[in-house]
Parts: C-alpha cells; sequence; structure tokens
C-alpha cells in the first residue's frame, strides 16, 4: 500500500465547488423560466465579509452597569430569603426572648464574623478547611479517575476490581471515623482520610462510566483511520469521557465538603466543622451560623470554579 | 485480479436472548479498481453488515474477504469509512477532525498540511478550519467526514449511507459534489444506500440485497453516461424495475427450499 505522502498533487488545489457551481446553475434557472441568463447576484462575497455582516448584526454588549444588574437578578430569591430571615429574628424576640440565642439574625452572624476576623481565627479555619478538603479530592481524583478509566476500558479489569469496590463503597465515610482516628490519631491525616473516601467512588464511577459509554462510531472511525490502541485511547475514549469526569470530581467535591464538615464535628484541632462544634460549647449560636453559612458559600464556589475549569478545558462542550 | 473480493462470506449474529440469526448468507461479488460500487437494499438485508465486515469491524462467520488480495482481519486507513451519522470526534476542529488519520500516519508536517490543504479545497470548507463540528450543518459534517476519510489516500472508500440524514435538496447536492470529487480523483468506493435512485445516479455497478436471510440477489450494471439525468426514460425504467422488485423481496418471505438450494456450493 503506498502511503498518502508520495502521491503527487495538483499543482493548485481547485475549488469544485464555489462560483463556477452557482453561475452554471444559475444558467439553468434562467433555461427553466424563459429569461435570459444573467450574472449570479450574490449577497456576500466572501467568508470574510461574511464575517463582517455577521459581526455587525451582533447587538454591542450592554453597559457595565446593566450586566451588574442582570448578574444581582440571579440572586433575589437568595436576598429575600437572607431578608425574611432578619425580620423573624428581629421582629420574633418580642414574642420570644429565647430566639436571641436559638436564631440570630443576619447582621449578628456578619459581625460575628467581623469579630472573628480581627482576632485573626476564622481565616485559619477557613484555609485549614480547604486544605483538608482540596488535598483529599486531588488525591482521590489523582487515584480515581486512571482506575475509573482502566475500569471502563478493560471489561475484564472492571470484573476482577468491582466486587472489591462494591464491598467498600456502601460503608459509610464517617463510619470510618474511630478507626482512622486510631490509624492516624487526631489531624490533618485522618480527616482527610474521611474525606478521601468520601470523594473516591463517584470519581471512579464517573469516570468508569465515561470511558464504557465511549461512542462506538468514534471508536470505529478512529481505528478506521490508522489509530493505535493508545492513541484509540487518548484522541476518543479520554476526550468523550472529560464531561463524565468532571461531574465525577465535581459530586466528589460535594460529598467531600459534607464529610470534611462531619469529620470535623467528631474530631479535629481546627476548620470550620471545628468551629461550629467548639461554638456549641460556648454557646454561641452566632458562630454556628457563620460557619454554616460559609460551608455554603465555600460549597458554592468551588463548584462555580469547577464549571469554569470544565468550560476552559472543553470549549467544543460549551452550551451544552 | 479484481482489487475487493467476497467470497462465499455468511455471517451469523447472536441475539440478545442468544438466538442465532443468520445476517447474510453466502455472499459473492467483487470490485474493480476505481469502480464506484453500491450496494442496495430494504432495512435489514444486512447491508451495513456487509459494510462493517469490509471494514473489518466485524469478522465473517464463514468465507473471506479482501482487498487487493490481502485478508480483511481488522479497521485499517486502507479502508477508511464515511458514516451515516458523519462521527466527527466533537472535540476536535474541522482542521483537527481532518488531519486526525494524517498524524496517525505519522506523516511530516509539511506533507500533512498539504495534504490537509487539498482536500479542506476539495470539499469546499476553507474558512471553517477551526469551527467545531456541532458548529456545522449536516452537509458540511458530511463534507468534513469525506475529506478526512480521503485524506488518508484509501485504498477503497466505504460510505455506509452518508446521505440518509440529509435533507433532499442538501442529499441532491452532496452527491454531484462527491462524483465531482470522484471522477477528480478516481477512487474504489463501496457505496451502502437504500435508495435506488442514488445508486442509479452514482454507481457503475449495483448489488441488489434481499433481507432474511441477507444476500446479494442480482448485481446490475448502469451503462448510462453520467451526469445521468433522473428523468431520461431509460433511468426511470431501471429505477422502476428494481423497485418493483425490491418490493416484492419486501413482502415475500423466502421459501426453506430456495434457501437450502441457494446454501449449497
Amino acid at each position: 500500500m503506498s502511503e498518502a505522502g508520495n502521491r503527487v498533487l495538483p499543482p493548485q488545489t481547485p475549488e469544485v465547488f464555489g462560483e463556477a457551481a452557482d453561475a452554471r446553475d444559475a444558467g439553468a434557472d434562467a433555461k427553466l423560466t424563459g429569461m435570459p441568463p444573467e450574472a449570479p447576484r450574490r449577497l456576500v462575497a466572501d467568508s470574510g465579509a461574511m464575517a463582517e455582516l455577521a459581526a455587525s448584526m451582533v447587538p454591542a454588549p450592554p453597559a457595565a452597569w446593566r450586566r451588574f444588574l442582570s448578574q444581582i437578578r440571579h440572586f433575589w430569591l437568595l436576598l429575600l430569603f437572607v431578608v425574611v430571615w432578619q425580620c423573624i429574628s428581629v421582629f420574633g424576640v418580642r414574642f420570644n426572648p429565647q430566639l436571641d440565642v436559638m436564631l440570630p439574625p443576619p447582621t449578628a452572624v456578619f459581625s460575628a464574623a467581623m469579630d472573628l476576623i480581627a482576632r485573626g481565627v476564622l481565616m485559619t479555619h477557613i484555609v485549614d478547611s480547604l486544605y483538608r478538603v482540596l488535598l483529599a479530592v486531588g488525591t482521590a481524583s489523582a487515584i480515581g479517575i486512571p482506575l475509573g478509566l482502566a475500569m471502563g476500558w478493560f471489561p475484564r479489569f472492571r470484573s476482577a476490581v468491582d466486587p472489591l469496590l462494591e464491598f467498600i463503597r456502601p460503608i459509610p465515610p464517617l463510619a470510618w471515623i474511630p478507626l482512622s482516628i486510631l490509624w492516624f490519631g487526631i489531624g490533618d491525616t485522618q480527616i482527610v482520610y474521611i474525606i478521601f473516601l468520601a470523594a473516591f467512588f463517584p470519581i471512579v464511577l464517573n469516570s468508569m462510566a465515561g470511558a464504557r459509554d465511549a461512542d462506538t462510531y468514534l471508536v470505529r472511525a478512529g481505528l478506521s483511520l490508522g489509530a493505535r490502541p493508545g492513541e484509540l485511547f487518548t484522541t476518543v475514549v479520554l476526550p468523550g469521557a472529560l464531561p463524565n469526569i468532571f461531574t465525577g470530581v465535581r459530586v466528589g467535591l460535594g460529598i467531600g465538603w459534607m464529610a470534611l464538615v462531619a469529620g470535623e464535628l467528631v474530631a479535629a484541632p481546627s476548620g470550620l466543622g471545628y468551629m461550629i462544634n467548639n461554638a456549641r460549647t460556648l454557646f454561641r449560636s452566632d458562630y454556628i451560623l457563620l460557619g454554616m453559612v460559609l460551608i455554603g458559600v465555600l460549597g458554592l464556589v468551588l463548584d462555580f470554579i469547577m464549571r469554569k475549569a470544565a468550560l476552559l478545558i472543553m470549549p467544543w462542550h460549551k452550551g451544552q | 485480479m479484481s482489487q475487493v473480493s467476497v467470497t462465499n462470506v455468511s455471517k451469523v449474529h447472536v441475539s440478545i436472548k442468544g438466538e442465532p440469526l443468520l445476517a447474510l448468507h453466502d455472499v459473492n461479488f467483487q470490485v474493480e479498481q476505481n469502480e464506484f460500487f453500491s450496494i442496495v437494499g430494504p432495512s435489514g438485508c444486512g447491508k451495513t453488515t456487509l459494510l462493517n465486515l469490509l471494514a473489518g469491524f466485524e469478522q465473517p462467520t464463514r468465507g473471506e474477504l479482501r482487498v487487493g488480495g490481502q485478508l480483511i482481519t481488522a479497521p485499517g486507513w486502507e479502508r477508511a469509512v464515511v458514516f451515516q451519522e458523519y462521527a466527527l470526534f466533537p472535540w476536535y476542529t474541522v482542521s483537527q477532525n481532518i488531519r486526525y488519520g494524517l498524524k496517525r500516519k505519522r506523516l511530516p508536517i509539511d506533507e500533512q498540511n498539504r495534504l490537509f490543504d487539498h482536500y479542506i479545497g476539495l470539499v469546499g470548507l476553507r474558512g471553517f478550519e477551526s469551527r467545531y463540528p456541532r458548529e456545522l450543518s449536516g452537509g458540511m459534517r458530511q463534507r468534513v467526514s469525506i475529506a478526512r476519510a480521503l485524506a488518508v489516500n484509501p485504498a477503497i472508500l466505504l460510505m455506509d449511507e452518508p446521505f440518509a440524514s440529509l435533507d433532499v435538496q442538501t442529499r441532491e447536492y452532496m452527491q454531484d459534489e462527491l462524483l465531482k470529487i470522484w471522477q477528480r480523483e478516481p477512487k474504489t468506493v463501496i457505496f451502502v444506500t437504500h435508495s435506488i435512485d442514488e445508486a442509479i445516479k452514482l454507481s457503475d455497478r449495483i448489488a441488489i440485497m434481499a433481507p432474511r436471510p441477507g444476500r446479494v440477489e442480482e448485481i446490475k450494471v448502469v451503462e448510462f453516461p453520467r451526469p445521468r439525468d433522473p428523468t431520461n426514460p431509460a433511468v426511470v425504467r431501471l429505477a422502476a424495475e428494481v423497485k418493483l422488485w425490491m418490493r416484492q423481496q419486501t413482502l415475500a418471505e423466502p421459501a426453506l427450499e430456495d434457501l437450502a438450494s441457494t446454501g449449497s456450493n
């Protein structure tokens, strides 16, 4: 079989499509209608002009303050929630004095935050918690993604590993806490281990599904274009599995975040979960609520970053 | 010797319930160098199975398929495939899709550039190099797919109902363009379709298949010069003849004795 490279191509690459074909079609039309053939009217001359025309039809981007307003608009329900909470706390105290402790208003939570920031404690708790979750989910991804892809791509490997995974998976990460304290003591390692267990399974299972459900036609297309097994994996299976992998890591991050707080509530020297538990013993419900709010906000931010990263890595996936 | 030879090929598929199904029964034909060979038949007649065997995606249960004397054992670029649903890589741009096979062949980069430039011009997609497949219309996607397959310079081009998903106007336009490309750069084409009109418009010869079990009933030679006028009485007559015959095939269940007699050789 001769290599494509050895062929001699025509010196110029003539356009089979385009002007000539259009002109001929116009001639045929003229024959049918009995009108004298005339040069075909072309609305747009070439692709450059076409791009210009398209660009001229795109409306100018709105002013900055308008964009800001439309961004804000998405949060109106959240704002309403905060306002209602404030009203209940402030006016509720008149009917039930205990509400002061049971449900401090958002303003009290805000001043609690200011207070803790001023004492330099809050950032330490946030950084400690973030560090643990990112380290654990990072490790879970580093092990889980390759493992899942291999399980999806090699059915025999899958059937060998599956029973073990499915045996460990139903054990809740929190059930591991006592044993992990025995193993690692109270500290970062133990909590990272718990988060790792929580995040690992969604990452493995989603990566596996991504590789297993690789599009048969794309695999065939790759093979019939001469892809070797390794190339087929990197050019067809892996890109096709990326959306699933991202879903896995996002779910893993969410579950890991929950496991973090649970782990820190039980046993930890620092972190947002520790802060909440410590505040309970001090009867500081404003600190408790602050911890809860921060956990929600940080979870939201992490997920937002993940989605932005997904768009950056998979530009073809935009808008899907 | 013929470039493609299909000899006594049978293929049994096993259904989900475990029942064996005779998808192809004793298929024989040859395709010559640079011939445009179509395979037509009603759905379920095994024409796609036949193409999968030629591509090397599946292996025959009996018989053998050869290209240039070589037994077909696996898929490869000598038998590039154009699929009905395009099968373009959604994560690659038009340019990356067309260059895919060239990269796999480890051609020098200058050579890749030259071939890419030639084939993107041939299918008229200059200016769309950096688009993703889903930003293109169906007809444009299929042109990318054709360029991608032709760029690796396959010995034969296999096309599996390539225009079936396109609207009527685009389909006719694409048929004309395919003919132009084929006449400009001759190549052995094996073209699967369920449309008799399409097969008559394009082909040198047409293999007509019948279902249950899938088999080649007849091979018709189309001798009219191209471009073929679908209103030409001779073309109309040929199309009507094949359609009538195929209609009877679809309605009639083959008798068991017929199967036994075609099976022995």
